[in-house]
């Protein structure tokens, strides 16, 4: 009896295991005439409040592209693959679509964690497929002579010091005020929350200002001893990188301990609505620089709203998410993605695109203003171009504030002091490519 | 010296709201002999249940004792389909099955309640109300409080009540106590059940400081030293733990922390927790068990 | 339980082996290492060997590693992870600093390492007992991955704190190939399952299954129970030092310290209990499911059209109930693990041509 039942146990789970396994690389050509855009989601885990908005207005607005017959007539594929935000779950996702799903190709791969941006550097190099971070990624990667496959689009943290910087000097009237002001930053204790130390330094040196270095260890909750040492060594500003819950618990230590919210200025990643919301009216004034403006007023958020959100074709389950920081962040992914594919459709013609046409698109990108007002994102989306050489385009981003309901756009896009670390970051890049012997790239044809 | 004097009293104070979590640890590792890692998926089970009942308009009690209904029959349910098919099994295994466990009831919570940031917001202000200098808000003397009319409550339940006796008893010895006639699953369910109100009282604590989301659940991270060295089956243990975590934590994080280059209190309260334990291998409180060849 | 255990001990499936059947045995075995060493790599594609078949025996062996520890030595660690990666970070330090040196030595070194780490926390071991063992180990997972991050040099200052694997070769062969890092892998496992093998039936594999079922006793009998606990440590710590190099460089091919989180550590505890406390082979049966069950459940449903009918987000949630759930009920049904549920299924077949 008991051998029967195992036996049908096994045979269950072997049967389970196998068709799903069997099915997983298939082969059969239904999609072909689409565009894979593999989505790498964390709907699970402690980072799902921030994932699940942009997967909705990745959704959304491919959902309204295809709509409309796709991209130029190419339909865009969603695949989604559950990552619960870790790095093994990401890679075997990675291994899963690189090569396309169903006859459906990866023209370029949007990844979502930065972690996972770092992992997958050598893998996608030798399999030639272009990785792009949306605001985020390895620094370096700027370098397209060394960094052919990546792409850290849009926005770096090293800019957003010196943006964050110049608007603290603006506040107090110059940038000379800067001498003296002590100036702490309360990072989350990891490769991206460091990655701020360095520009700090080099800012510090230049205008005279007292950089303070305060980490906080993995997830934050508990921040008590970073705020009495920021109160106590008598701190005039902060400038918080945090992620996820680390976020609300700053701005309510902040405010336990007494310090101001206003003279506290987050990173774009702890500045959405879900950042700020459980924090309660202690995030009241509090600021943060943006890339992904809130706010529903957009032209494209009004043809949204009027043909994916009412309707109820929108991938939300919370409707009110609508229009939210991590939504519209969602959103000018997308946005980046189908103009990628709409530049490739403008040299290779109107079919889906090959890894290598994607990297040609990418480098070829030109998101000038009057595409971005055609495209009906003025105010959402800053101008983007990038080239062989450069892989970020101009960063920009604007200061915002919450008002205890919204956030309100304090600024016009603000452009940092990139200039000053093109050297340290190209250095950098040039001394990855000597500890990993890479050859110097053919030389870059258009 | 002020400056020290705060640091130590906002240690204390945090570590209070750790106790909270561990107590739940506590009792039922006195009642059934499991160490419960799914303690901190309750605690985010009940704080997600709660905040979402009150976000729907209904009255703060209503929302508490429907809570409340919520994790007895939580705690039925376990008691039925997990403890009572693995009594007698070894504590790795019922370890494992509650980390199991954990993972069903974190993936229903959201499943059921959705995965949304909350805020949560009892109404007790959180700023300083400077008492000589001293940094110290009207909610962390409420937690202070609760904590001691907690374990006052639990103390009297334990000491006084019938089930709390018999509690003792399977405590003590578990086959002693069936023998004379105190029903197993009856008790672990009451266990279980209270275990779980303590997880709602931790959990609006801690989700009216960070908002309810599920990070929530990762507090079990910071409970588990506190109960390592008051003692599995310790409240008073659990208390005296977690003042000790997080006074040392805090006082750790700053004078240690910048020789180190960084934060230090992921895992400080462990190696504190581990040369307690080389001192008292069972914890402050805990009972050393007799070995019989 | 501890009678099945001891029964089950000594032999790499759980099974008891018989005289007659012996030969039947090995005609098994000659067959598992063809199809291991020969079949598989010649028909596994990237997606199978890269994604599914790498991770699941470098999990084994970390599973093997703290089988040696919990299953027959009977010492509790929760802190698995710290020792992969101390493994994983002194294969990439070796590789870079001491470019001499050929991968296997480098292996090997590095598990040493990682044993010395498993000595210094073990160390506690020979005062607390049980349960209480986990602050020890947890100690251990929290404090090293903390370490390797803090300290830059640990990745030679690289900027995002990730490690990535300098160059696999084996003399002049290069492993970096999906097949290549498959065989690395499979020939290290097969040569640690060898070992394993071999502690367990000496003196060592005996005084721990001594311990681990009667300290008292086994003390009073003459076993050296400090010396033997350390030794367990150290033997757990080299396995696991071992499965995270290659977990770091012959699956993902790059790590950081967030690779080997306490849910590492978890997984690990999974794949001991799962596969079969005190049992060899069980540790790679536990470490299929621990590895494919997620996928198998990601991939189920597009397959079954579930997506049509549910949204996406209540998809992801359903994965981990699902996941938790198979735990409990495997935990409940299968006290012994999945290798004697196989064992049970494999005497099952040999008598069922004969039940009519």
């Amino acid at each position: 009896m008991r051998i029967k039942r195992s036996l049908q146990t096994l045979a269950g789970v072997l049967a389970a295991a196998s068709v799903g396994l069997s099915l997983a690389p298939a082969h059969a050509a239904d999609h072909a005439n689409e565009q894979l855009y593999p989505l790498f989601s964390y709907r699970t885990g402690p980072y799902a409040p921030a994932g699940i908005p942009q997967w909705g207005g990745i959704r959304d607005y491919f959902n309204y592209i295809n709509s409309h017959g796709g991209i130029d007539g190419v339909k865009v594929l969603v695949q989604e693959c559950e990552t619960a935000y870790t790095l093994e779950r990401a890679f075997e996702c990675y291994e899963r679509y690189k090569h396309g799903y169903q006859g459906a190709q990866v023209a370029a791969l949007f990844d979502t964690s930065s972690g996972f941006d770092a992992t997958i550097s050598d893998e996608a190099r030798a399999d030639k497929l272009p990785v792009v971070s949306v605001a985020g990624g390895r620094e370096d990667a700027v370098d397209g002579a060394v960094f052919p496959y990546q792409f850290p689009v849009l926005f770096d943290y090293w800019t957003e010091s010196s943006i964050v910087i110049n608007y603290i000097a603006k506040q107090l009237g110059g940038l000379d005020k800067l001498k003296g002001q002590k100036i702490a930053t309360v990072y989350h204790d990891s490769g991206y929350g460091r990655d701020t130390i360095e520009p700090l330094a080099i800012l510090a040196k230049k205008y005279g200002f007292i950089d303070i270095e305060i980490p906080v260890p993995d997830p934050g909750e508990q921040q008590q001893a970073q705020w009495q040492q920021i109160k106590q060594q008598g701190v005039n500003w902060v400038f918080l990188r945090a992620w996820g819950v680390m976020t609300p618990v700053a701005i309510k230590t902040a405010a336990r301990v007494g310090f101001p919210s206003d003279h506290i200025i987050g990173d774009i990643w702890s500045g959405s609505e879900e950042d700020v919301k459980p924090a309660g009216s202690a995030a009241i004034g509090y600021k943060a620089v943006t890339v992904f403006p809130s706010g529903s007023n957009f032209a494209i958020s009004q043809t949204l709203k009027k043909e994916i959100i009412d309707p109820g074709k929108s991938d939300l389950r919370d409707t009110s998410k609508f229009g939210s920081v991590y939504y519209n962040a969602g959103l000018v992914s997308a946005i980046i993605y189908s103009e990628v594919i709409h530049t490739g459709h403008e040299k290779f013609g109107n079919r889906p695109l090959t890894p290598a046409e994607g990297q040609w698109a990418l480098e070829h990108l030109n998101i000038t203003p009057e595409r971005v007002a055609a495209l009906g994102a003025t105010g959402l989306l800053s101008p983007l171009k990038l080239t062989p050489e450069d892989h970020e385009g101009e960063p920009s981003a604007k200061i915002q504030q919450w008002d205890g309901h919204h956030w309100n756009v304090l600024t016009g896009w603000l452009n940092g002091d990139r200039a000053l670390f093109h050297d340290a970051i190209f250095a950098k890049a040039a001394a990855y490519a000597k500890q990993k012997n890479l050859p110097p790239r053919p030389t870059l044809t258009n | 010296m002020l400056f020290l004097v705060n640091i130590i009293v906002a240690g204390l104070l945090a570590g209070l709201m750790y106790a909270l979590v561990a107590i739940g640890f506590v009792l039922i590792y006195k009642a059934s002999g499991v160490f419960n890692f799914a303690q901190g998926a309750m605690v985010l089970l009940s704080a997600l249940t709660f905040v979402t009942l009150n976000e729907h308009g209904l009255p703060f009690w209503l929302c508490f004792i429907i809570t409340v209904g919520v994790l007895i029959v939580a705690s039925v349910l376990i008691e039925f389909l997990v403890l009572r098919p693995l009594v007698n099994r070894s504590p790795d295994t019922l370890f494992m099955a509650t980390l199991g466990l954990s993972f069903v009831i974190e993936g229903l919570a959201q499943l059921v309640l959705g995965t949304d940031v909350h805020q949560l917001d009892l109404g007790i202000p959180d700023v300083p109300l400077k008492l000589y200098g001293l940094q110290v808000s009207d909610f962390d003397l409420f937690t202070a409080a609760v904590s001691i009319l907690l374990v006052a409550v639990l103390a009297l339940l334990f000491g006084k009540t019938r089930v709390g006796i018999s509690l003792r008893a399977v405590a003590d010895n578990t086959l002693a106590a069936q023998s004379i006639g105190i029903r197993l699953p009856h008790i672990w369910r009451i266990v279980w059940s209270v275990a779980g109100v303590v997880a709602l009282i931790a959990g609006l604590l801690w989700g009216n400081r960070q908002g309810v989301q599920f990070s929530l659940s990762l507090v079990v991270l910071k409970a588990m030293p506190v109960l390592i060295i008051g003692g599995f089956s310790s409240i008073p243990g659990a208390i005296v733990g977690g003042l000790i975590v997080g006074a040392t934590e805090n006082l750790a994080d700053i004078y240690i922390g910048p020789l180190v280059h960084g934060a230090v209190s992921d895992w400080f309260a462990y190696i504190l927790a581990t040369a307690f334990l080389l001192i008292r291998p069972n914890g402050l409180f805990g009972e050393k068990p007799i070995q019989r060849v | 339980m501890s009678a099945s255990k001891l029964a089950g001990t000594a032999h790499l499936g759980g099974t008891v082996s018989q005289a007659p059947r012996l030969s039947g045995r090995r005609v098994a075995i000659l067959v598992a290492l063809i199809l291991i060493y020969g079949v598989i790599p010649i028909v596994g594609n990237d997606y199978w060997l890269n994604s599914l078949i790498i991770p699941t025996i470098v999990m084994g062996l970390a599973g093997l590693g703290l089988n040696l520890l919990m299953g027959y030595a009977g010492l509790i660690s929760l802190g698995s992870a710290a020792f992969m990666a101390t493994g994983a970070f002194a294969t990439f330090n070796l590789l870079l600093r001491l470019p001499i040196l050929p991968l296997p030595v480098v292996l090997i070194l590095a598990g040493l390492i990682a044993g010395l780490g498993g000595l210094i926390f073990g160390l506690p071991s020979l005062r607390i007992r049980g349960f209480y063992l986990s602050a020890p180990t947890l100690a251990a997972q929290f404090f090293l991955t903390w370490l390797f991050q803090t300290y830059h040099w640990f990745s030679n200052n690289s900027m995002s704190l990730v490690i990535s694997a300098p160059r696999l070769e084996f003399f002049g062969y290069d492993l970096s190939s999906s097949r290549g890092r498959y065989l690395l892998v499979a020939l290290t496992a097969g040569l640690l399952l060898l070992l394993a093998f071999a502690i367990i039936k000496s003196r060592i594999g005996r005084d721990w299954m001594a311990i681990r079922d009667m300290e008292v006793a086994a003390s009073v009998t003459g076993v050296p129970i400090a010396r033997r606990k350390l030794q367990a440590y150290v033997v757990s710590s080299f396995f696991l030092g071992v499965a995270g190099a290659l977990w770091a460089f012959a699956y993902l091919g790059t790590a950081d310290s967030n690779t080997f989180s306490l849910d590492k550590s978890f997984q690990v505890l999974f794949i001991v209990l799962i596969g079969g406390s005190a049992s060899l082979l069980g540790n790679f049966v536990g470490a299929a499911f621990i590895v494919l069950t997620p996928i198998v459940l990601d991939i189920l449903v597009p397959v079954l059209g579930l997506d049509t009918y549910i949204d996406q987000g209540s998809i992801a949630n359903i994965e981990p109930i699902i996941f938790g759930a198979l735990i409990i009920f495997l935990l409940i049904k299968e006290p012994d693990g999945l290798a004697s549920l196989f064992s049970r299924t494999i005497r099952a077949l040999s008598i069922w041509p004969l039940r009519r």
